[in-house]
C-alpha cells in the first residue's frame, strides 16, 4: 500500500470530492422539486398529464443511468449547437461542459424514482384528513399546499434517506462523461501512477463515510419531526 | 434530421446496419443478467442461511460482506472487482505454479455483478425467511422432518411469494447495472449502442435504440415477475 501520492494530488482530490457533493446537491434538490410534480401529475384528474407523467418514470426508471446520461450528453448534447444564437449567448461555456449533462441526466433521473416515491404518500394521506379540510372550506389549491403534500412528504421521508444514498452510488458514473468528480481523479491517479487499489480505496472510504454522514443527518431529521404511534 | 428510409437502413440487422450489433448486444445483457442472477441467488441463499445459523463468526463476515457491497457504489465495486479478481485470480495460479490466464470478459461480468447481487439477496432471502410463521417451521419439527427435509418441503416454497417483490426489484436492478460493464470494456447493450453511435455519428438514434430495447426487457419482466407473483400466492388470503 503506498499513499505518497495523496499530497501531490490533493486538488484534483479536493475539486473531486466537491464536484461529487455538489453534484448530489443539485440532483437531489431539483430532482425533488420535478418529483412533486410528477407525483401530483399522477394522482390528479387530468388523464392526459397523468399519462405523460407515467410514461416518464418508466422511461426513466426502466432504462440504466449510463443509458440516459449518453443520450443526453451525445444525443441531445450533439443537437445544441445547432441551435442559432445559442452558441454566441453567455449560456455556451456552461452548456458546453460535461457537467452541465451529468447533472441534467442525475436530476432527470432522481425525480422519476422520488416521484414515485411521492405518488405512493400522497395516496397513503389519510382520507379522513382530507375530507376535513374541504369540510372547513378549503380550496383544492390550499388543501394540496397545506395539508396533502406536506402529510405526503412526511410519509415519504424514511424512504428519502435511502434514496439519496443510492444516489450518492450513482453519482461516480459521470466520469464516463469527463467530468473530474471523485471517481474520475481516483482514475486519472490510476492512470499516471498505475497504483489500481490505493485510489479506489480512498474514494471508498469516502463513499462510505458520507452515506454514514447521510444517514445521521436524516436520523436527526426524522427526529425532529414529531409523530404519534 | 433524417430520412425514415436512412434510419431504417442505419437499424437494419444486415451488417451496414447496426440492429444485428444492437441485438447481439441485448441479447448479452441479458445473458449476463441472468448469470449473475442466479450467481447471486446461490450466494444470497448461502449468506441468509449463514446470517440465520447463529454461529458468530459466519454471521460477522456475512455482515461485513453485505454492508461493505450496499454502501460503495457500484461501478467502484465492478471496476474494483473486475481488476483485483484477475488479479487475485493469477496470483493464485502463479502460486499454484501455472501460467497466467486472461481472465474471460463475460465470466468477469458475470462472477462481478453476481457477488454484487448476493449481497442483496442475503437481505432479501433474510427478511424472506423471517417471515414465515414460526408455528408452520414448529409444525414440521413436531412431524420430525430433518432440517434438510424442512428446507425443501416447507421453508422454500413459504419464503417464494414473500420473496418475490424483492426478487422483482433486483432483477431490475442487475439489468440496469449489467450496463456499468461497458465501463470495463465488455461489449453488452449499452457498449454497442456506444460503438453504433459513434460509427454512425448517429449518437441519438442509437442511444434511443438501446433504451428501448432496454424498456421492452424491463416492461415484459415485469409482466413476468407480476404473474410469478400471481401463481406463488395462490391460496393466500389477499391483504385487506
Amino acid at each position: 500500500m503506498d499513499f505518497s501520492w495523496i499530497f501531490e494530488y490533493r486538488d484534483l482530490l479536493l475539486h473531486g470530492m466537491l464536484l461529487t457533493c455538489a453534484l448530489l446537491a443539485i440532483s437531489v434538490t431539483f430532482g425533488f422539486t420535478i418529483a412533486v410534480f410528477l407525483a401530483i401529475a399522477q394522482v390528479g384528474n387530468s388523464s392526459v398529464l397523468r399519462l405523460a407523467g407515467k410514461a416518464y418514470c418508466t422511461f426513466f426508471r426502466g432504462t440504466p443511468l449510463l443509458i440516459q446520461l449518453w443520450l443526453i450528453y451525445y444525443g441531445l448534447g450533439s443537437y445544441l449547437p445547432y441551435i442559432p444564437g445559442l452558441r454566441a449567448s453567455f449560456l455556451w461555456p456552461i452548456l458546453r461542459e460535461g457537467l452541465f449533462f451529468a447533472a441534467v441526466a442525475l436530476t432527470l433521473n432522481f425525480a422519476a424514482y422520488q416521484g414515485e416515491i411521492l405518488r405512493g404518500a400522497l395516496l397513503a394521506v389519510p382520507k379522513g384528513e382530507l375530507e376535513a379540510a374541504r369540510a372547513i372550506g378549503m380550496s383544492p389549491g390550499m388543501i394540496l399546499r397545506r395539508i396533502w403534500l406536506p402529510r405526503a412528504i412526511r410519509i415519504g421521508l424514511p424512504t428519502f434517506a435511502g434514496e439519496v444514498i443510492l444516489q450518492l452510488k450513482a453519482t461516480p458514473i459521470v466520469f464516463s462523461v469527463t467530468v473530474m468528480d471523485l471517481y474520475g481523479a481516483a482514475y486519472k491517479i490510476r492512470q499516471d501512477t498505475l497504483l489500481v487499489y490505493e485510489p479506489l480505496l480512498l474514494v471508498t472510504v469516502f463513499y462510505v463515510g458520507l452515506t454514514f454522514a447521510i444517514t445521521q443527518v436524516f436520523q436527526k431529521l426524522e427526529n425532529a419531526v414529531p409523530t404519534r404511534r | 434530421m433524417n430520412s425514415s428510409s436512412s434510419i431504417l437502413q442505419l437499424l437494419s440487422l444486415a451488417p451496414p446496419g447496426w440492429g444485428g450489433v444492437l441485438l447481439t448486444g441485448a441479447f448479452a445483457t441479458l445473458f449476463i443478467s441472468f448469470g449473475a442472477y442466479l450467481v447471486g441467488m446461490v450466494l444470497g441463499l448461502g449468506g441468509a442461511l449463514g446470517k440465520l445459523s447463529g454461529i458468530r463468526s459466519v454471521q460477522l463476515a456475512l455482515q461485513i460482506y453485505t454492508t461493505v457491497v450496499r454502501a460503495v457504489p457500484e461501478l467502484i465495486l465492478i471496476v474494483a472487482l473486475f481488476y483485483a479478481g484477475t488479479d487475485g485470480l493469477n496470483r493464485v495460479l502463479d502460486w499454484a505454479g501455472f501460467g497466467p490466464i486472461q481472465v474471460n470478459g463475460l465470466v468477469a461480468a458475470v462472477a462481478v455483478l453476481g457477488f454484487v447481487q448476493g449481497a442483496y439477496m442475503t437481505e432479501v432471502l433474510r427478511g424472506a425467511i423471517l417471515a414465515i410463521p414460526v408455528g408452520q417451521l414448529e409444525a414440521a419439527k413436531a412431524f420430525g422432518m430433518r432440517p434438510g427435509l424442512r428446507f425443501r418441503r416447507i421453508v422454500l416454497p413459504a419464503l417464494i411469494p414473500n420473496a418475490l417483490p424483492g426478487f422483482a426489484n433486483l432483477w431490475l436492478s442487475v439489468i440496469k447495472d449489467s450496463a456499468l460493464i461497458a465501463v470495463v470494456g465488455y461489449q453488452e447493450l449499452a457498449l454497442a449502442a456506444r460503438v453504433a453511435a459513434s460509427n454512425t455519428k448517429q449518437y441519438m438514434l442509437f442511444f434511443l435504440a438501446a433504451a428501448v430495447l432496454y424498456l421492452v426487457i424491463t416492461i415484459l419482466s415485469n409482466m413476468l415477475f407480476s404473474a410469478l407473483e400471481g401463481y406463488f400466492r395462490r391460496g393466500q388470503r389477499p391483504i385487506t
